[in-house]
């Protein structure tokens, strides 16, 4: 097979999958579990082998169009460089590892067979976003994900926060999608094609004549689909979905689509410097509250969910001083570390038989019933915080060496051989993102500590739930995650090989700050949790017991109709022994509600739009429907005054009948003297 | 003999008929108003039949059709007005009224339509 042959294949078997899946979920249940694992995994393997021939090389291109459109030529190309080839074999293995993962914890689910299906064909949405050369190909796969992550995030559908959270996803991301078409259109209109390589030609020999409108278009549905502020609101409340589908959607894949398309086509928004400091304001902004907001949360996927947030911020920070390699490296690393973190969430859910926080801290030895899921989370948490030797630590250095290079004016956008220089990145992007990033690498590992301390350190009168062993296939995907969240950082030498050349290895200086940071931020949370746990003891809060021998995500979906019953508002608890809470003080009721901006689009958007929809009711039901409702009624009227004529008396119809035709005779000898005349 | 005489003869028998059908109650009368009517146009038919010298005489040979649709629907009135005579004891044309519009119980529910159609009307 050509490499080309074998890239194909690789959007083409998952998608092969879904479609057998939802054909044959109901008459065969027995091939619902092969037909889900195995074409993932098959996907994963064939991702490895393209990424393999591909070696970090020059870009396989292929293309075929399969009717001419007149205008814009749309073809179904294929544009692999080394980004492409990396991430697909991310998306390929998370996915894997979330399917064999969801057999385990869906196990006893009715719709297993239509989730299994929806799965891979996200997967294969998002494979076809990361391979796809094309611009508008690439369109379908994002839209595809956008509507596969509505049915998946809305899969506990009988629950009220599910089915809010499923609508809201959809609803914020397409109205960043909205422009993003715009901008699509714009940039083709611009380059006369929707090939990538094109565009990027294009940029370079100068045919770019609106870069700013363009870019800041595109960044609308990049901040939608990778839940950067403004339109992040979605993501946390995604968190009502399956476990899994946190893991692979809501952390790994999609919202990383995004940040990825911004790496393809980097050299678009470089050409605008006005972009670049949007993007790095945007991120800085989105880094700092979204860890301010994930020290507050009590749920423990809604901590997880604003991390997810802030890591993005890092990765668009990283290609908002021009470094995609950074962006793409983060990426990478926090994929698997995040989906590690989702995954072991979701075991911890099902042991403590809830997801709130405040009632773990009171359940002792939760660390002993789990102990997988204790070490895995533990590592993945200290790669969260960027401690070495973890993955997150090389990562995140990339970023803040990229941000310093730019604060101090070094940093060039040297993207490739192909596309020269493109000038240099505005120093104020560099020191926002720099200045963020350091605030926020404080921040991760505040909260990371309160997290892995109330979880597994809790201390109270109850012990942790006896759930009997987790599944087989959970715990195995957590050790095989393990793997790359532990030792992913010694490919930091070797991936500017796969990237554009700059070198990705940690400098001193952002190292020695970015660790002293998290180190300090970790040994604040300890002492204020030392300092609070006397008070937790004085205030007992039960967990919610739920049937222990019910498959994981029986547990989990009730944990999250009983959240808000148990321990009041779905995303922060009413305990005076949170940690978080003595540390932001006054600031921590704003952060629990992401500092109100739900509140505020409520004014600014919600209410607008349903007083416009009432009016529209108004005019329909009184105005409108007046005319039909007099149409018919004079009609009506009309008939019963003609009725009237009726008698019965065959003598008075004679005698009409008589009178007419005399009128009529009289009219057509009048008419025919007229015209004789 | 002038045409007039004819048509003029014609038209008196016409109107005479057209008036019984109009005005009499009982219904022998009122067919035998319409068997003047349609006989005053048989006068008309072998008048013009004549006046025009036609080679067929079309006219006439349509007078005798006519004579005898004439007899055969005498005879089913007849009939008619014999069973109308025998279930209701009488043969008034007035008080064959049978599908006159009534106000039907939908209407009679809504006494206020009734007003407006009143009203309209």
């Amino acid at each position: 097979m050509t490499t080309t042959t074998t890239a194909v294949l690789v959007p083409l078997l998952p998608f092969l999958g879904a479609a057998f899946g939802l054909l044959l979920g109901r008459r065969a249940p027995g091939f619902v579990r092969p037909l889900a694992v195995l074409p993932t995994l098959a996907a994963a393997v064939l991702a490895v082998v393209v990424a393999a021939r591909q070696g970090g090389g020059a870009a396989v291109d292929a293309a075929t169009q399969l009717a001419p459109t007149g205008s814009v030529p749309i073809e179904l190309a294929l544009h692999i460089d080394g980004f492409a080839a990396l991430v697909a074999v991310l998306v390929g293995v998370v996915a894997t590892c979330v399917q064999l993962y969801s057999t385990g914890y869906l196990r006893d689910d009715p719709r297993y067979s239509s989730y299994a299906a929806l799965v891979s064909l996200f997967t294969s949405a998002m494979l076809l976003v990361v391979y796809s050369g094309d611009l508008m190909v690439l369109l379908v796969g994002w839209e595809i994900m956008g509507i596969c992550s509505y049915f998946l995030v809305g899969h506990y559908w009988e629950t009220e926060a599910a089915r809010s959270a499923s609508l809201k996803a959809f609803l914020v991301t397409k109205l960043g999608d909205v422009p993003f078409l715009f901008g699509l259109f714009a940039l083709a209109a611009d380059a006369g094609t929707f090939r990538i390589t094109g565009v990027l030609n294009a940029v370079t020999s100068g045919d770019l004549h609106h870069p700013t409108l363009i870019a800041l278009l595109l960044l609308a549905g990049v901040a939608g689909k990778s839940a950067q502020f403004p339109l992040h609101t979605w993501l946390p409340d995604a968190m009502a979905g399956p476990t899994p589908v946190s893991a692979l959607i809501h952390a790994a894949t999609m919202v990383a689509a995004g940040v990825y398309f911004i790496a393809r086509l980097l050299p678009v928004f470089a050409a605008s410097a006005a972009a670049l400091v949007v993007l790095a304001v945007m991120a800085a902004v989105t880094m700092v509250g979204s860890a301010l907001a994930a020290l507050a949360q009590d749920d423990i996927k809604r901590v997880l969910a604003y991390s997810t947030v802030g890591q993005l911020g890092y990765m668009t920070g990283a290609l908002a001083v021009g470094d995609r390699g950074a962006a793409v490296f983060h990426l990478l690393s926090h994929g698997a570390f995040k989906a590690l973190l989702f995954l072991g969430a979701g075991v911890i859910i099902h042991a403590a038989g809830t997801n709130s926080l405040a009632a773990m801290s009171r359940m002792r030895g939760l660390s002993k019933r789990i102990p997988d899921a204790f070490w895995t989370v533990t590592v993945a948490l200290l790669a969260l915080a960027a401690i070495p030797p973890f993955a997150g630590f090389f990562s995140k250095e990339a970023v803040l060496g990229a941000a310093e290079h730019a604060a101090v004016g070094e940093a060039h956008l040297a993207l490739g051989g192909a596309h020269g220089d493109l000038g240099s990145v505005p120093t104020a992007a560099g020191w926002t993102v720099l200045i963020a990033g350091l605030l926020t690498a404080l921040l991760t590992a505040a909260y990371a500590t309160r997290l892995w301390l109330l979880a597994f350190f809790g201390r109270g009168p109850q012990e942790a739930p006896d759930h009997g062993k987790q599944p087989f296939a959970m715990n195995a995907v957590l050790w095989v995650l393990f793997i790359p969240t532990a030792a992913f950082g010694i490919a930091a030498p070797v991936l500017p090989d796969w990237f554009d050349g700059n070198a990705l290895t940690p400098t001193l200086v952002t190292s020695v700050l970015g660790t002293g940071l998290a180190l300090a931020g970790a040994l604040i949370m300890y002492g204020a949790w030392r300092h609070t746990t006397a008070a937790a003891a004085r205030r007992p809060i039960g967990a919610v017991a739920v049937d222990p021998d019910a498959a994981p995500a029986v547990s989990e979906e009730e944990a999250i109709a009983t959240h808000a019953a148990a321990y009041g508002d779905n995303a922060g608890a009413p305990d005076p022994a949170d940690p978080g809470r003595l540390l932001l003080g006054p600031l921590h009721a704003p952060a629990t509600c992401g500092f109100h901006l739900d509140a505020a689009y409520t004014a600014l958007f919600v209410r607008p739009v349903r007083a416009a929809a009432r009016i529209v009711r108004f005019l329909d039901r009184e105005v409108v429907d007046t005319y039909v409702h007099g149409a018919g009624t004079g009609a009506r009227w009309l008939g019963s005054a003609v009725r009237r004529a009726q008698t019965g008396n065959v003598q008075t119809y004679l005698g009409a009948l008589l009178a007419g035709s005399l009128v009529l005779a009289v009219a057509a000898v009048l008419v025919a003297t007229g015209t004789g005349a | 003999m002038h045409l007039a005489y004819p048509a003029v003869l014609a038209v008196l028998l016409f109107c005479v008929g057209l008036y019984g059908v109009l005005a009499r109650r009982n219904a022998i009368l009122v067919l035998m108003s319409v068997e003047l009517m349609l006989n005053a146009v048989n006068l008309n038919l072998v008048a013009f039949d004549v006046w025009l010298r036609d080679a067929l005489h079309a006219g006439q040979a349509l007078t005798l059709f006519t004579i005898a649709v004439a007899a055969a629907e005498i005879g089913i009135g007849l009939a008619i007005v014999l069973l109308v005579y025998r279930n209701r004891g009488s043969s008034d044309v007035d008080k064959l009224t049978d599908l006159a519009e009534r106000p039907t119980e939908d209407e009679q529910a809504q006494p206020q339509s009734q007003q407006q159609a009143e009203a309209a009307a």
